[in-house]
């Protein structure tokens, strides 16, 4: 399995990356570790005539931690991410998703931005990136936009990127001070994708209750969602055990869910309720006691 | 186009395709078909090896993405006549039958055990889940992995 022919160039800044973008237009796709796009080319699904390699752009890369939050490099690979103490710290969800993404071999060398890009409706990030209320900035012909999470995944493997733009950064809030996140998935047992995940990321106030709470749900639909219902459900009351499992429930209502070999959509709604159960459950705990 | 690369120490420049993934340039122009390949869709790690010391699948890298990285591969492991601590351990423990999977497997455990020198059987089963072995039933895989890690505290 060996892609078709193409160019290849690997300019050195964003600005030549985006340069080069324009000038290829349509026949140019980027190249960020290659672990999405690389087996679609080797399938021969998808054929650029450039393929503009960002791995020479050295300000892609890394993740910094500010007050408020963390911002991490689009070129940031998942065993970074997995591995990030800054992660783990304000956003650990993140890290959790990372650490459930393919194998130790694909961590090494998959990103977070060749990931969001790619939009699978079955990747691990889009949940936590929902959950998180996460800035995606993009860097294109025209300077700098940042997109909402909320704005950004259109449908499956479509994203609101646009032509000739380049993910450079992720910017993720803190979690509060009373406030923690988790991530679990229901993973497809050969490939490791998910069927069924879901990131929740809650925020107590002093008296216990929950201040706010966002639940992205991937693996579901053909593109990841917040569970809303579950959401104002939540919002606003203490939580219990048995409060948590009646709004989660309702994680998968009315979805259209994808249907395949290894979950019917009936189960995979199903798997929602669930997960967004477990999922809220363990973020609720870890804020309580953190 | 013209590549450097660092393979097992020996800086190489090749004249390959932009499309030739670093599996196939380690095979038929470096000559070194120690690095399986088997599933060619990033599955079953038999292509694996070191990309500047992190395991990477090399039939999902493209050649042209190595430049100037260093490359080691299973002929790279012993010293001379002297085996791998890994490579040691994988015929005192059994941990191959056919052989197919094992340059993979080596260079998978070989970063699992640069990053935790003491691994549980679980730590390992987990580290080497993308690396399958159709032989072995993973025991014996385990067991070598763990007394190489042993050999190489000592
Ligand atoms: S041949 Fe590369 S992972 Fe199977
Ligand atoms: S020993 Fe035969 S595949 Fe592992």
């Amino acid at each position: 399995m060996i892609p078709a022919s193409f160019d290849y160039v690997r300019p050195q800044s964003l600005e030549d990356a985006l340069a080069r973008l324009g000038e290829h237009g349509d026949d140019a796709r980027v190249l960020a570790g290659g672990h999405s796009l690389l087996p679609v080319m080797k399938a021969r699904l998808a054929d650029p005539g450039v393929l503009v390699d960002i791995a020479g752009i050295e300000s892609l890369s890394g993740i910094s931690e500010s007050e408020d939050g963390i911002t991490i490099g689009a070129m940031t690979t998942h065993a970074e991410i997995e591995a990030s103490a800054s992660v783990q710290g304000r956003c650990r969800s993140l890290a959790e998703a990372a650490a459930a993404i393919g194998d130790v071999q694909v961590r090494n060398r998959g990103t977070l931005g060749g990931s969001l890009a790619h939009a699978d409706p079955a990747a691990d990030y889009p949940a936590v990136i929902l959950a998180a209320n996460a800035e995606i900035t993009v860097a294109g012909a025209d300077g700098e936009r940042v997109i909402a999470a909320d704005d950004f995944f259109t449908g499956t493997y479509e994203t609101a990127l646009g032509a000739g733009e380049i993910i450079t950064s992720v910017r993720i809030r803190a979690s509060a001070a009373r406030g923690s996140s988790a991530y679990l998935k229901a993973a497809q047992q050969a490939s490791g994708f998910a069927v069924c995940g879901v990131a929740a990321r809650v925020a107590l106030d002093a008296d216990g209750a929950v201040e706010r709470i966002r639940v992205g749900v991937t693996g579901v639909a053909a593109t990841a969602y917040r569970a809303t219902s579950v959401e104002d459900a939540l919002t606003g009351a203490a939580p219990s055990a048995e409060s948590i499992r009646k709004a989660a429930a309702t994680a998968g209502e009315g979805v259209d869910a994808l249907d395949d070999f290894y979950a019917g959509a009936d189960f995979r709604r199903h798997l929602a309720g669930v997960y967004a159960a477990r999922a809220i459950g363990k973020a609720w705990i870890r804020a309580a006691g953190e | 186009m013209e590549i450097n690369i660092s393979i097992n120490g020996e800086s190489r420049t090749f004249d390959v395709e932009p499309r030739t993934l670093l599996v196939h340039l380690l095979r038929d122009d470096a000559g070194l078909t120690g690095t399986h390949v088997a599933c060619e869709t990033s599955i079953c790690g038999a292509c694996t090896v070191l990309l500047d010391d992190k395991a990477v699948k090399s039939c999902t890298v493209l050649a042209a993405q190595a430049q100037g990285c260093e490359v080691t591969t299973i002929e790279g492991m012993a010293n001379g006549e002297q085996l791998h601590p890994l490579q040691e351990q994988f015929w005192e423990k059994h941990g191959l039958q056919c052989g197919f999977c094992t340059p993979g497997m080596i260079l998978t455990a070989n970063q699992l055990i640069a990053s935790n020198a003491d691994p549980t059987d679980e730590e390992i089963r987990h580290g080497i889940e993308g690396n399958i072995c159709r032989c072995t039933g993973y025991q014996n895989i385990v067991d070598a992995i763990s007394a190489a890690a042993a050999q190489m505290r000592d």
